[in-house]
């Protein structure tokens, strides 16, 4: 058992990932990643898609219009959900919502724990963070240690006016006194399952996946039931 | 197998020394491959009999079954770096070391601290052997004052000297002044003296590193071309043909040489040449990690250079296998590879490395080894009681090999002083069980007397 | 793979993930705090017997960046026959518990043999005539960046070979990553047995620009014709030196690169130096971004990154 689950799959870099099948295609499936047969569906493709559309009004009602926005996604799926919301605030409001992506990887508490890995992209919209609200993007929130070093990094970049957190599930066993602001969906989980969320561009398909992990004691199985090589 | 000794009449066998001696079984080579089990008497130091009779009353036995019988192996071409390095090597420890491998005669090279350049220096060189006396040390004189290539050493002293020398070498530095070689090789005439010539031309080898070919051109490495080795013995044999004198080639390294030789030969010019075990068995690939267990000189060459010294030393283009036995201590390798000393040990490894590949190649058989082991530079060196056929009336100098042992080369069982071989791990057959020197023996089940 | 030795020793994906690390942390220069966590409480120790102010520097800001501890050890002089052997250096760095060594040596290999001495990662950063890793990975980050692509490109790489650690570096990963090396240099200036490389040796100049995405030319150092590699500088400048009329030669979107430190007027002329097609200074900032990827890649994690692809 992982002494520090968190919550997202591990970042990987864009050039360092198998191509993602095409859109609606069967389901990806990565090598090493754990078979997801047994899995079950805790949300589907409609119901994410009316998650992330209420996440949207309520940014925009929490940030009065939001018009100092910018939505910063964590690599891989966080980024996905980001350029999303933007996509449906745009929609909403006419204009075009500032975006990027925000990679924690050299950030990481637990970079010592787990041979080095490729970077994923840091991108900035070209007016930055400074003075901005940002609103950080994630698929899973679990122990809180991405978010933790999410913010580190952030600070290395500038300096928002205030951060936010938006996330599509929130699994529960916090191990850091960090909150989301906007929650797609409240997932009550044992420490014993995994959450996995797949998107179309990055999997060929929506859904969030609750499945057992495998318990094979000794064998190293990392927090989102992927082998650590 | 373990061959143990007993006496007939239970006397110990180590106390004293015995005057007699019964080899029980072992195998002679002959001619045409074949191998004649026979029992070898030895008494006050000669071959008494070769026959199928029993022991004499009062003999050491020693079960030679299973085991081959070679005279005494002696080498060319030895560092036994007293006097100066005596933290590499002493006489003592050296001759320890040779007679662990077979040996009862080695030619201890002439580049000491001071150089063996004088009477003085090869007579010391010479009473340490005897004193030592685990095999019979034969001193190289020096060509040239310090071997420093401008002015001929005494050679003639030497000579007349108790040690008695009749190689000459500069080996380590090349005599490479075309008239110098001249005129060394026709003086050594007047007592019958060889000069033993180490080829590297040495403005074509300068900061030299390794062979130069497609390996050295990726590491790196200042190249050390075959030709440098090669013309320098084309030179050679023209200077001694036409002077009528007798060469003698150090370690020859490359294919180039082999054939030079034996034009050379074809031509009637008189000149023996050497190989070394690691030029019969290694190439220059070994160095890609920069191990200084490699860095020798001559370098290690390619494949196609090891096949052709194994093919010259078989037809008898080169007549004889030669150590080059190079002792350096441990910092002395221990450090970059341009740093690292150059040369290797291999007195305790020779015999397996020619089995090895000469032998187990269907190249040499048993008498062909006893030919370029033993007779060959015995005569190349003018020793009279050395390398002779193992005959009744004659010096009983002998090694009883077992061929069938197969083991990891470990250096710290070596009775070298240095532990430089580049064998470490390596699998390689056989075991020297014993070495007689005149008659005593020098090494006993495996071990020092 | 735990150190970085020999460009040889990089497979495809290795090479590609340095690059690519290396694209991602050259942001970090123009951000407002210059500096990344990642190897905190890390210790990198830069081990140079040879004066090289660029190279260390390059490592030094590498390292820092990524908030290592950097400790410069530099030994003056170095032989076996004066001070310390390169064997108690390596004692002494692993008293000191060096996690990642950079070496710079004048004798080919001595990496090699450090590394049988100490714990943590080697990086070469050049030894004697042998190689010199991370020039060769920037030279081909300043390539991608600047064209756009690495395979298939045409590089004719020009001078001393025969005595270049750069060159040797370049002909094994642009070999991997796909480019097509030239070799152009005088028949003295080029190995004995240059032919088992993976690249086309030719001794014309002025017929290889044509041909030529990327010129790059190599430091030729006067005192080689001592040694008689070459008549004179005059005749070398002449031969093999790039002037403007020589670069007008090149295809127009080609490049010049040159590893540094040049001898304006001998191999490369003043005005192609700071011509527009030369990378020049732009080589020494990418320098930093590729040594902290190899830097990253090779101490940042619990084992390094590097060496587990497909060769």
């Amino acid at each position: 058992m992982p002494a520090e689950p968190a919550e997202s799959a591990a970042p990987s870099g864009p050039w360092s990932q198998t191509p993602a099948p095409p859109s609606g295609g069967p389901p990806g499936r990565r090598e090493g990643e754990q078979d997801h047969t047994s899995a079950r569906a805790v949300l589907e493709g409609p119901d994410i898609r009316r998650a992330l559309t209420r996440i949207a009004h309520e940014i925009l009602e929490r940030t009065k219009g939001g018009t100092d926005i910018v939505l910063l996604g964590i690599p891989t799926r966080g980024v996905t959900l980001a350029e999303r919301l933007a996509r449906r605030i745009e929609e909403v409001e006419g204009r075009p919502v500032p975006w990027g992506s925000l990679d924690i990887t050299m950030y990481r508490d637990d970079l010592r724990l787990r041979p080095a890995r490729a970077l994923g992209r840091t991108e900035l919209p070209p007016d930055g963070v400074d003075g901005r609200l940002v609103v950080l993007v994630d698929d899973v929130l679990f122990s809180g240690r991405t978010v933790r070093a999410a913010l580190d990094a952030l600070g290395d970049l500038g300096r928002p006016r205030a951060v936010q957190l938006a996330i599509l599930v929130d699994r529960g066993h916090r191990q850091l006194p960090i909150r989301a602001d906007y929650v797609g969906k409240n997932l009550p989980t044992s420490l014993r399952e995994t959450v996995k969320v797949q998107l179309a561009e990055n999997d060929g398909r929506d859904a969030v996946l609750l499945d057992k992990r495998a318990d094979t004691p000794g064998a190293g199985r990392e927090r989102d039931g992927r082998d650590p090589r | 197998m373990t061959h143990t000794v007993t006496t007939e009449t239970g006397a110990a066998a180590g106390g004293g020394r015995p005057r007699r001696l019964h080899i029980a079984g072992a195998a002679l080579p002959g001619p045409g491959g074949a191998l004649r089990t026979a029992n070898i008497a030895v008494e006050d130091g000669r071959i008494a009999e070769v026959s199928d009779a029993g022991p004499a009353a009062g003999a050491v036995r020693v079960d030679g079954s299973g085991l081959i019988a070679l005279p005494g192996l002696v080498d060319l071409h030895t560092h036994l770096r007293e006097p100066g390095r005596e933290d590499a090597e002493t006489v003592a420890s050296g001759t320890r070391a040779a007679a662990r491998g077979g040996f009862t005669a080695v030619h201890a090279m002439a580049n000491t601290d001071p150089v063996a350049d004088t009477a003085g220096v090869v007579e010391q060189v010479w009473r340490l052997g005897q004193e030592a006396g685990h095999c019979d040390v034969w001193p190289v004189g020096a060509v040239t004052q310090g071997i420093a290539g401008s002015r001929l050493a005494e050679l003639g002293a030497m000579a007349d000297s108790k040690a008695r020398v009749r190689v000459f070498s500069d080996d380590g530095h090349c005599v490479s002044d075309a008239l110098l070689m001249r005129r060394a090789l026709e003086y050594v005439k007047a007592f019958d003296g060889v000069i033993a010539q180490h080829a590297q031309e040495p403005r074509l080898t300068e900061g030299a590193q390794m062979n130069e070919g497609a390996v050295s051109a990726r590491l790196g490495l200042a190249g050390w071309p075959a030709v440098a080795e090669e013309a320098i013995i084309a030179r050679d044999c023209l200077l001694a043909a036409h002077v009528g004198s007798r060469l003698h080639v150090c370690h020859v390294s490359t294919a180039g040489s082999v054939e030079i030789l034996r034009w050379a030969k074809s031509r009637g010019t008189q000149v023996t040449a050497e190989v070394t075990p690691h030029h019969l068995l290694l190439t220059d690939d070994l160095v890609q990690h920069y191990d200084p267990a490699y860095k020798v000189n001559p370098p290690l060459r390619t494949a196609e250079d090891v096949h052709a010294l194994r093919a010259g030393l078989a037809d008898g283009t080169i007549d004889c296998v030669a150590t080059d036995h190079a002792p350096h201590p441990v910092e002395a390798k221990e450090s970059e590879w341009s740093y690292a000393a150059m040369g290797m040990v291999g007195l305790e490894t020779a015999l397996s490395v020619v089995h090895l590949t000469m032998v187990e190649t269907g190249l040499l058989d048993w008498a062909g080894v006893a030919e370029r082991m033993s007779a060959a530079p015995a005569r190349i060196g003018r020793l009279a009681t050395q390398g002779r056929p193992l005959e009744p009336g004659e010096p009983a100098n002998l090694t009883l090999y077992d061929p069938a042992p197969r083991g990891r080369v470990d250096p710290r069982s070596f009775a070298s002083k240095s532990r430089n071989t580049p064998y470490l791990g390596i699998e390689l057959p056989g075991r020297v069980v014993a070495t007689l020197l005149r008659g005593r023996p020098t090494v006993l089940d495996g071990k020092l007397v | 793979m735990l150190h970085l030795i020999s460009a040889a020793d990089l497979s495809h994906s290795d090479a590609v993930l340095i690059l690519d690390t290396a694209e991602e942390l050259a942001q970090v220069g123009d951000r407002s705090v210059k500096k990344l966590p990642t190897l905190r409480g890390r210790t990198v120790v830069n081990l140079f017997f040879e004066d090289s102010t660029r190279t260390r520097i390059s490592f030094e800001a590498a390292a820092k960046r990524l908030s290592a501890d950097v400790l410069n050890f530099a030994v003056k002089g170095s032989s076996v026959s004066k001070g310390e052997s390169l064997k108690d250096t390596a004692l002494t760095l692993e008293a000191m518990g060096a996690d990642g060594v950079v070496i710079r040596h004048n004798a080919s290999g001595a990496p090699y043999r450090l590394a049988e001495w100490v714990r943590g990662s080697v990086i070469n950063a050049g030894d004697g005539t042998h190689e010199h890793p991370t020039q060769a990975l920037l030279d081909a980050f300043t390539m991608r960046r600047r064209l756009g692509r690495l395979a298939d490109l045409r590089v004719t790489i020009v001078g001393d070979v025969l005595h270049s650690r750069v060159a040797r570096s370049n002909v094994a990963l642009l070999h991997t990553l796909g480019a097509q090396v030239t070799l152009v240099a005088p028949p003295t200036l080029l190995p004995v047995a240059v032919e088992t490389w993976p690249c086309e040796v030719a001794y014309d100049l002025d017929s290889a620009l044509p041909k030529s995405d990327v010129v790059m030319m190599l430091r030729v150092q006067r005192e080689r014709m001592q040694a008689a590699y070459f008549p004179s500088a005059r005749e070398y400048s002449r031969r093999y030196g790039l002037d403007a009329e020589r670069m007008a030669r090149l295809p127009d979107d080609a490049i010049v690169m040159h590893p540094g430190p040049m001898n304006r007027g001998m191999e490369i002329a003043a005005e192609v130096a700071d011509s527009p097609r030369s990378t020049i200074v732009e080589q020494v900032a990418n320098g930093v971004s590729v040594r902290m990827a190899v830097l990253y890649l090779l101490l940042g994690g619990s084992e390094p990154a590097l060496g587990g692809g497909e060769r």
